[in-house]
């Protein structure tokens, strides 16, 4: 079976969430520890939400510097696939894996939501399950989630198509150009502000209009994995 | 503080007090009355030292003794039949209840005030009372899984609100979203009875297995006593005893230095450590740090033990080298544990501490006899027993005195003062948008929108809906409800009626989505107990609501006492916020507040009486109190709560909503705002029944109602259910695909213009 590790941080809060989701999915989850310099031989690996040691500089500064992310930055440069939730996404950017910088939301709050975004890029291993400019709703929970970075680098980030997800109808925390999340050249690195893990399971998901907490559009963010995987 | 400044020059050590046994102590300064430093030299027979002091000031403060409040609470014990007892694990006494809820899980819940110290510094004050009751769930060997808040504030137009508001909220939400539990509901209200003593309650509740219960005593002599977690600093000293057992006094001093200071990343690290200590069968007791610090952690731990304890007071690790024994004695610093542990198995305690780099100092152990002594770099410094620390406080009878006020208010009824009603729909319909846009029937997104309440991934129903559902088995769907009530304007009126109502609320809240009520927690506001009348209202509650619990069958398992909450000689509305806890088979049965689908029959059960006196519309329409709350129906909600229970299981109810605040109309309202799906309802058969007008049929709050939506092919069965229960059913309105409430012959309203009225209120005034 696919092996797929989300590592912990101390201050990782949707870690386990993220291993039932790889779970539902269909592979084993792998928990991987951040003093360890070993990656168990997992197949992919998922950066999780929470507050590593604590946030208390800019979020995911101390995290992208944890021993584990020595082997995370190594093997994702020879293609091991690797998804960024929210403080995983500050991590990747932390860690100079993806561009820009995460700030405090503009309106200065946490904001929790259930968020509609545009999937802009599908020719990544986390996003293959997708239409290009399909809406999905993804739960988004965050209080520096506003995306920035130069102009130079969001032309070039839209040049090259490298804009993965953005937000639609609410930018909830000021992203420049509406950016939800990225990817890296080569389509194995995702980070994204909104959490896939909580749009897995029917009952605990954002609402649809079919029913209430419904919504797995998340789900396919680790199915595509999958795909990707199965491919290579 | 000149009460330590006196004693850093020479240490008071027992030896000492020997030599200088007619010292003048500084009693008053630390809260403690001139008989109770009396008793406390009885009981040592000798004056104490200064550390001594110190701890018995914080322990015997009413915030830690309960001193004014034990003769009452004990009714919550007598009252309680063993019947009730069936699935109580832990009762009363612990740091929190824990209920059997079948399959081999239990589940533990309470919730706490953190009022005073939330006036001072909103957003610590908020913040800290999260991280206090979520310790206290660690503590009994669960896991955390979900909090609950209880807000009261001043007049939402108040200049001050706006400034304790953002810093409650914020501090809620910085503490709870960073320890990643879901935040699943609670209660926001504006009165200017909380305008300089605004209520912050929180909630929180744990799972575990039964085996894994864990208690806070110390047995086992040899044992080592273990503090953990963050270092002991200045934070905090003398908060329990100055702040939260006195009043605040218009000019007085600023008490900011005594209000703790939260790091919920510390607290996030310790859950994990202490969780993944449990697991490996590393701790034989454990407790933790809040209210009074060590003082409390080591008396009570060893008062519920069955040996004495001896701590080394200078081993304790320290923020601030220079904090002196008295002050780590009282230090409120947040985030730390104590634990008793096996010496064969410390290896394993320091393991799994530095996995997780979590700071542990060995302070002690647990000794033979029943002393509780402490020495400070080699000098005995404290040598009492820990039951006359820890237990056996002083318990007062307080003078009791019927309010003079409250016949003349209870005399101003809404007929008496002649507020004036309506027949015409233009009028109705206008009023019920101003109460849909009045400030605590407003929508609460505002506050509910900064809280996480998908972390963990198992929130089945959080805000807006009745009550918040955790699934806790993943396998078999089990899972648990929490509601939680408290309606002051009613408390005002009749505090023993006003607490039954909010159990009643509760409980129908917990029914409404579609559990079986089990359990109560309660955190029981109210002013001075030095004021006669203040201790009337709260003696009334006390009992109004043991009796309630024992007639509807479900006991009170832990909760709280707040007392002093009133500025100068004006107390707040009594305030006993009323959680009950209730389980579901499968979450998967869960009902929303409101219908998804057009074609549903909206079903109207009980009764409706003319009962407006203390009613939101009162308050919003004709500012104005007085009168009887609404009658007590026990057994009708009982009845309820089984239609209810029984609907959602055979999954014959789509949605339920409870009548409460603003009645009929706020429900109608809140139902099909909470998907967006329009309805239409006629109110003739209403009147006629009940014999009521359009005013009450509308805004009557009486209890034991809700409103549900019931597809048509299972009219038949639903009403057969609700009248084998005998509960009074009338079916009141049919969801449409409008986007709008008609009610018929009388109004039609948009919901984007209610939802515009609701969504508005909180923005303007906090945006």
């Amino acid at each position: 079976m696919t092996k797929i590790g989300v590592v912990t941080f101390p201050g990782s809060l949707d870690d386990r969430d993220a291993l039932r989701a790889v779970r539902l999915a269909g592979a084993e989850g792998v928990a991987l520890w951040h003093a360890d310099h070993d990656l168990q031989g997992v197949d992919a690996v998922v950066l999780p939400g929470g507050f590593s040691y604590g946030d208390y500089l800019r979020c995911g500064a101390i995290a992208a510097i944890s021993p584990i992310m020595t082997e995370v930055k190594a093997a994702a440069a020879k293609g091991l696939p690797v998804l960024g939730i929210c403080n995983g996404f500050q991590v990747l950017v932390e860690a100079g894996m993806l561009p820009g910088g995460l700030i405090r939301n503009d309106h200065g709050n946490f904001f929790c939501r259930d968020q509609k975004l545009r999937v802009e890029s599908t020719s990544t291993a986390w996003t293959n399950e997708f239409e290009q400019g399909e809406e999905i709703v993804i739960p988004l929970k965050n209080g520096e989630g506003g995306y920035i970075a130069t102009e130079e680098t969001l032309d070039r980030l839209e040049g090259e198509g490298l804009v993965a997800f953005r937000y639609l109808e609410v930018n909830p925390n000021g992203s420049l150009r509406d950016i939800a999340g990225l990817r890296n050249e080569m389509g194995n690195v995702v980070g994204l502000m909104p959490h896939p893990e909580h749009a897995t399971e029917p009952g605990f998901g954002p609402d649809t209009d079919a029913a209430m907490r419904s919504g797995t559009d998340g789900l396919r963010f680790f199915r595509s994995v999958l795909n990707s995987l199965a491919v290579a | 503080m000149s009460a330590t400044e006196n004693t850093k020059a020479v240490l008071d050590t027992v030896e000492n007090v020997a030599k200088d046994p007619e010292r003048t102590q500084p009693y008053a300064a630390l809260g403690l009355k001139d008989g109770e430093y009396a008793l406390i030299k009885d009981i040592l027979g000798r004056r104490p030292t200064s550390a001594e002091l110190a701890m018995y000031s914080v322990m015997w403060s009413e915030h830690c003794s309960y001193k004014s409040s034990k003769k009452y609470l004990r009714q919550f014990g007598t009252k309680t039949t063993e019947e009730m007892r069936k699935h109580l694990m832990v009762g009363m006494g612990q740091n929190a209840g824990v209920v059997d809820i079948g399959d081999g899980w239990a589940v533990t819940f309470k919730v706490e005030s953190h009022n005073h110290p939330s006036y001072i510094e909103p957003f610590q004050g908020a913040a800290t009372g999260v991280g206090g009751i979520v310790r206290d769930i660690i503590s009994m060997g669960a896991r955390p899984i979900a909090v609950m808040d209880q807000l009261r504030f001043g007049a939402i137009d108040h200049e001050d609100t706006a400034r304790v508001f953002h810093g409650v909220v914020g501090g809620i939400s910085f503490y709870g979203n960073c320890l990643g539990l879901p935040n699943i509901g609670g209660e926001t209200y504006f009165d200017s009875c909380y305008q300089a003593n605004p209520l912050v309650n929180a909630l929180a509740l744990g799972v575990l297995r039964h085996e894994d219960l864990k208690l806070a005593n110390a047995t086992g002599v040899g044992n080592k006593v273990v503090l953990f977690g963050a270092r002991t600093g200045g934070d905090g000293i003398g908060g329990a005893s100055i702040l939260a057992s006195d009043s605040f006094s218009e000019g007085g001093p600023t008490k900011r230095p005594a209000v703790q200071v939260g790091d919920p990343f510390a607290e996030k690290v310790l859950i994990e450590c202490c969780l993944e200590l449990y697991a490996a069968d590393a701790v034989e007791a454990i407790q933790d740090l809040g209210a009074a610090g060590i003082s409390c952690a080591t008396s009570e731990l060893a008062a519920n033990g069955d040996g004495g304890m001896h701590v080394e007071l200078d081993r304790v690790l320290l923020r601030d080298e220079t904090l002196t024994p008295e002050e780590i004695l009282m230090s409120e610093s947040q985030e730390r544990m104590m634990a008793i542990v096996d010496p064969a198995k410390l290896a394993t305690f320091e393991a799994i501490c530095k996995k997780w780099e979590v700071e542990y100092s060995v302070l002690g152990e647990v000794t033979e006899g029943n002393r509780l002594t402490i020495d400070w770099h080699g000098e005995r410094i404290v040598d009492v027993d820990p039951s006359t620390v820890a237990v056996d406080s002083p318990v007062y009878d307080r003078p009791v005195a019927y309010p003079a006020w409250i016949d003349a208010l209870n005399a101003q009824g809404v007929n008496a003062s002649g507020l004036t009603r309506s027949e015409e729909g233009a009028q109705l319909g206008k009023w019920m948008l101003d109460l849909a846009g009045s400030a605590d029937l407003a929508s609460k997104s505002l506050i509910t929108n900064q809280y996480d309440h998908y972390v963990m991934g198992n929130t089945a129903l959080a805000m807006p809906d009745d009550a918040g559902m955790v699934r806790i088995d993943e396998e078999t769907g089990l899972g648990v409800a929490l509601a939680t009530d408290a309606n002051g304007r009613y408390c005002q009126l009749d505090p023993y009626v006003g607490a039954q109502l909010a159990l009643s609320e509760a409980y129908r809240n917990v029914s409404s989505a579609g559990a079986t009520p089990m359990a109560v927690t309660d955190c029981l506001n109210f002013g001075s107990p030095e004021n006669p009348e203040v201790m009337w209202q709260f003696s009334k509650a006390v009992e109004g609501l043991a009796d309630a619990c024992q007639i509807l069958g479900i006991p009170v398992t832990g909760g709280n006492v707040s007392f002093y909450n009133q500025t100068g000689d004006k107390p707040i509305f009594p305030t006993p916020v009323v959680g009950v806890m209730g389980v579901i088979d499968d979450v998967a049965a869960r009902v929303p507040s409101g219908p998804q689908d057009a074609g549903l029959n909206i079903y109207l059960l009980g009764t409706t009486q003319d009962e407006l006196d203390g009613s939101a519309w009162a308050h919003v329409v004709h500012d104005h109190l007085g009168g009887r709350p609404p009658a007590v129906k026990l057994e009708a909600e009982k009845a309820l709560s089984a239609v209810l229970g029984a609907g959602a299981n055979q999954g014959l109810i789509f949605a339920s909503h409870d009548l409460s605040d603003g009645g009929l109309a706020q429900a109608i309202a809140e139902f099909s705002l909470r998907f967006g799906m329009g309805a239409r309802y006629w109110l003739g058969e209403i009147e006629a029944r009940d014999g009521v007008d359009l005013t009450a049929a509308l805004f009557s709050e009486s209890s034991a109602r809700a409103i549900v939506a019931v597809p048509r092919e299972e009219d038949v069965k639903f009403i057969g259910l609700c009248e084998g229960r005998g509960v009074p059913v009338m079916r009141i309105g049919v969801t449409e695909d409008t986007a709008a409430i008609e009610v018929q012959n009388l109004f039609t309203l948009q919901l984007d213009e209610i939802r515009a009225r609701s969504n508005e209120t909180l923005p303007k005034y906090f945006g």
